[in-house]
């Protein structure tokens, strides 16, 4: 089999193979987190005393959109993609995606987009001042309209929902089409499952948020008055669009997570996943539900009781299916014969975890509370809780648990580990105690706090500067492993199932070339 | 190590744990929420707790399973996977189970949260309105009792960047207020109500969304724009209660204090009718001819607590956000523009509408203070005439 395609800049820039998309859009994503994570290191910098030492107001909160913006647009959903591209072909035993040259264009749309959305810090007046987004990453109007170069980041978030269409298309296509012969749709692996079900979620949430930019869009430059009570517009309305795509976006991000980590348990438990059809139906259960929860996060607006009440109710009834899911994972590592290498640490880790940030959801979704608990450090620490020590903590297992296939070489189990306990240590001593101080009455996005929320805001950012460098060992952990390491064989885990498994490894540019038979 | 083994020590940990609990519960405050000191807070507390323990016990469940699988099925000590994956009567007991839980813990949610939004009638009415970065109260029982509060200067100036003030000894960092007006008392900033009376907030905002927050006495709300949002409160005891605002707007946002003291009724009467003599007083000024020299102290001072925020105590501004004063078109322009500006702002700016914020007298001398300073020589005076 010998493989056609340009080499150097061009392989990259004309590349229609799912497997190098595949890997640009991981190194996209992983450049990201590196970004967004070093803005994090800014604000927990700022944070770790009382007084303003570091940046200015304003460029902190520029800080913290920016942050969250890069993370969930450029790190974690990228990411994800970046799974999928690589995984679900060679999970249903398809050549490549259905749609290559599209998958070339969803790609290589984010690098100007995440341009579009930085490149105002650098633009015109004082630097130092933050001439960047500073409106927090949800963008409330009439907040946002005040900043005079909304232009940018409203092209900017076009983009990426373009990008993110035109992926989840490929992705439905592929696995509606390609699958191969004797692959029903219950016989799919989870991972296959969540990404289709997300790829749905996407393609309905997108066009919501782009209506929402493209209002801002004409209130700010062409006297529309969509979001400004002045002329007559709501700027609560700008709310609820903005969050029945925010509510499902959550979901985008945590659902391959979900179905990363059922690959993984089963495979170092040495046991089929349990539950495999009420896992799949978990998940469709927890796509609807995302449609019709949005409003808690704005119980405080005013909304009428009898909408707190629904909204109350709808929102709690997600813990059933993300229950199921968390007893399911557990029934399966029961009476099993484990083994620990690191993508099952990062996996348990993920479990564990993922778990208390559904116990704060759990709190947060019940509207008397959520009146304390709104817009607090207690908010702050429960996303954080999902995000990190759920999606990208899913992300890193997945890294781990397939690098062996992508690149044909063991990574150092030493430094995987370390990198593990360095990294769980540090994460909860960095989140853990946001609680608290969410609790005491810390509102998030300030860059300046009362000193009774000193001490816990200090240890706070021990722990993260600690969790940001520990990342770094993840960077030279992996590019050790693309250079070389232990060669991994085609069937790389004891207890691995699945098609991605019958290939060699490192996996061939071209697989599946012929359509494999499943029984 | 075999399952009892493992059961002994974890038992050992738990009452290890028990040992330092009162520890735990000495530091109690600076972990979790504060009871309050109004029904709802008190109602917002007890369901806390409730859905915490229900979190905690359903986790220490979960995670007991998870950790004592974790011990003994491991396949270095020579487990042997079993292969059962499915079971629908277990799925449908881990469906139902959480759901009845769930309803447990509707059932107080919804009475609790039909109080919190209750809309009985109030035996004081106060109006707030959030603006970039202060907040206007207004009695709107108690004709002309309406004041700014908003954080002091000496805690504005301790929160400037390498202002290299130790913000540890300001009492109340950035948890204090003043009223501008009368900047000598803090108290003169102070939302002050009579205790066991029921105090209703109308809750709105200039020009971009706030949100008007006091942990202890149970009341978040958004002010926004167009709306008028209804909040409430009881206190059933004296006390000053503090919080801030607790919805991003802009860079002020964490400078955005607001402090509660709920004194007794006879006190209450007499604070209102303090009030009700300033008023009068700034009232008698807004029909007074000041000198030069009088408008141009009385200009910087509020300048400096109501524009240099923005524009700078230089003046100059930020590129790129705030305009400068100094050599400004509108600062060195006809007087009636300049009036215009400031009296009624720049709408999709954080340029407030000042005519509602500050009195005449205040508004003709920091008019003046802008045309005659910063290097500005427009010589040329704003009388409270002026201010139409």
């Amino acid at each position: 089999m010998s493989d056609h395609h340009p080499t150097g800049i061009k392989r990259w820039l004309f590349t229609t193979n799912h497997k190098d998309i595949g890997t640009l859009y991981l190194w996209f994503a992983f450049i990201m987190l590196l970004v967004g994570g070093s803005m994090a290191m800014v604000i927990r910098a700022e944070l770790y005393q009382p007084g303003m030492q570091i940046v200015e107001p304003n460029f902190f909160n520029m800080m913290t959109t920016l942050h969250g913006l890069i993370m969930v647009f450029g790190a974690i959903m990228p990411a994800m993609v970046g799974f999928a591209n690589w995984q679900v072909p060679m999970m249903i035993g398809a050549p490549d995606m259905a749609l290559p040259r599209l998958n070339n264009w969803s790609f290589w749309i984010l690098p100007f987009a995440a341009t579009l959305l930085v490149a105002p810090m650098f633009m015109g007046g004082d630097f130092l001042q933050g001439q960047g987004p500073a409106f927090g990453w949800t963008f409330y109007e009439p907040l946002s309209g005040q900043y005079n170069k909304l232009a940018f980041f409203i092209f900017a978030v076009h983009l990426l929902g373009f990008s993110s269409i035109m992926g989840s298309i490929n992705i439905i296509a592929t696995i509606f089409n390609m699958r191969a012969p004797g692959m029903t749709l219950m016989k799919m692996p989870l991972f296959v499952w969540t990404w289709l079900i997300t790829a749905f979620l996407l393609i309905a949430v997108m066009p919501v948020l782009a209506g929402a930019v493209t209002m801002m869009l004409t209130d700010k430059y062409f006297g529309t008055s969509f979001f400004d009570a002045a002329g007559g517009g709501d700027p609560v309305l700008f709310q609820h669009v903005f969050w029945f795509f925010g509510h499902p976006e959550v979901y985008i991000m945590i659902l391959p997570a979900f179905g990363i980590i059922s690959q993984i348990i089963p495979t170092f438990a040495r046991k089929p996943l349990f539950g495999y059809a009420s896992m799949v139906y978990a998940t469709a259960a927890i796509a609807f539900l995302s449609f019709i929860v949005w409003a808690h996060h704005m119980f405080t607006v005013g909304m009428p009781v009898a909408g707190e009440l629904y909204f109350t109710y709808a929102t709690v009834m997600i813990a059933v299916p993300t229950a199921v899911k968390v007893f399911n994972w557990t029934a399966t590592m029961w009476k099993g014969a484990m083994t620990f290498e690191t993508p099952m640490l990062w996996a348990i880790g993920f479990v564990f975890m993922f778990t208390i940030g559904g116990f704060t959801g759990l709190m947060l979704g019940v509207a008397p509370t959520d009146f304390q608990y709104h817009d607090t450090y207690f908010v702050v620490a429960h996303f954080h809780y999902v995000l990190v020590t759920g999606a990208l903590y899913a992300i890193i297992a997945g890294v781990y648990f397939w690098i062996p296939k992508w690149t044909g070489n063991m990574y150092n189990e030493k430094l995987g580990k370390l990198h593990f306990w360095l990294s769980t240590i540090s994460v909860n001593v960095l989140f853990f105690p946001q609680h608290f101080v969410g609790l005491e009455g810390m509102p998030r996005r300030i860059p300046d706090y009362n000193p009774m929320f000193a001490d816990w805001n200090m240890i706070s950012s021990l722990g993260g500067f600690t969790f940001g460098a520990s990342q770094i060992l993840f960077l030279f952990i992996v590019i050790m492993t693309i250079k070389g390491g232990k060669k991994a064989e085609a069937k790389v885990w004891e207890g691995a199932e699945g098609l991605e498994w019958t290939i060699p490894s490192p996996a061939p540019y071209h697989t599946f070339e012929t359509a494999p038979e499943i029984k | 190590m075999s399952a009892s083994k493992t059961i002994k020590i974890l038992s050992r940990l738990l009452c290890a744990a028990l040992l330092f609990s009162p520890a735990i519960a000495f530091a109690d405050y600076e972990l979790n929420l504060a009871p309050g000191v109004t029904e709802v807070s008190q109602m917002q507390y007890d369901l806390h707790m409730l859905v915490l323990w229900i979190c905690t016990v359903a986790g220490i469940g979960v995670f007991a399973v998870m950790i004592y699988s974790i011990i003994s099925h491991r396949k270095s000590k020579g487990a042997q996977a079993a292969q059962f994956h499915e079971s629908t009567t277990v799925e449908v007991i881990w469906t139902v189970i959480p759901f009845a839980i769930l309803v447990a813990i509707a059932v107080p949610a919804t009475s609790g949260l039909l109080m919190l939004e209750s809309t009985d009638k109030a035996d004081v009415n106060i109006k707030v309105t959030g603006i970039q970065w202060k907040w206007e109260y207004n009695y709107i029982d108690e004709d002309g009792v309406k004041f700014i509060s908003q954080l002091p200067a000496a805690h504005r100036k301790a929160s400037k960047l390498g202002s290299g003030e130790d913000v540890t000894t300001i009492e109340n960092y950035l948890l204090e207020v003043d009223n501008p007006a009368t900047a000598d008392d803090l108290a003169d900033g102070y939302i002050v109500v009579p205790e066991k009376k029921r105090v209703r907030l109308l809750i709105t905002a200039k020009n971009v969304i706030h949100a008007w927050w006091v942990p202890a006495l149970g009341v978040k709300r958004d002010a926004i724009p167009g709306y008028i949002n209804e909040s409430w409160f009881y206190a059933e005891e004296r006390g000053i209660y503090r919080g801030q605002c607790a919805e991003l707007c802009g860079k002020g946002h964490g400078f955005m204090p607001i402090v509660v003291k709920v004194v007794s009724q006879a006190d209450y009467v007499s604070w209102i009718s303090k009030q009700k003599g300033l008023a009068s007083a700034s009232a008698g000024e807004d029909s007074k001819t000041f000198t030069m020299a009088e408008l141009m102290k009385r200009g910087e001072a509020v300048y400096n607590s109501s524009c240099a925020g923005c524009h700078q105590s230089t003046g100059e501004g930020i590129t790129g956000a705030f305009p400068a004063i100094k050599g400004s078109k509108i600062a060195t322009g006809n007087k009636a523009g300049h009036i215009n500006i400031v009296k009624n702002g720049k709408p999709g700016t954080a340029m407030a509408a000042f005519g509602s914020q500050l009195s005449k007298a205040d508004l003709a001398a920091v008019i003046t203070f802008e045309r005659n300073a910063f290097g500005n020589k427009k010589g040329d005076m704003v009388q409270p005439s002026d201010i139409k």
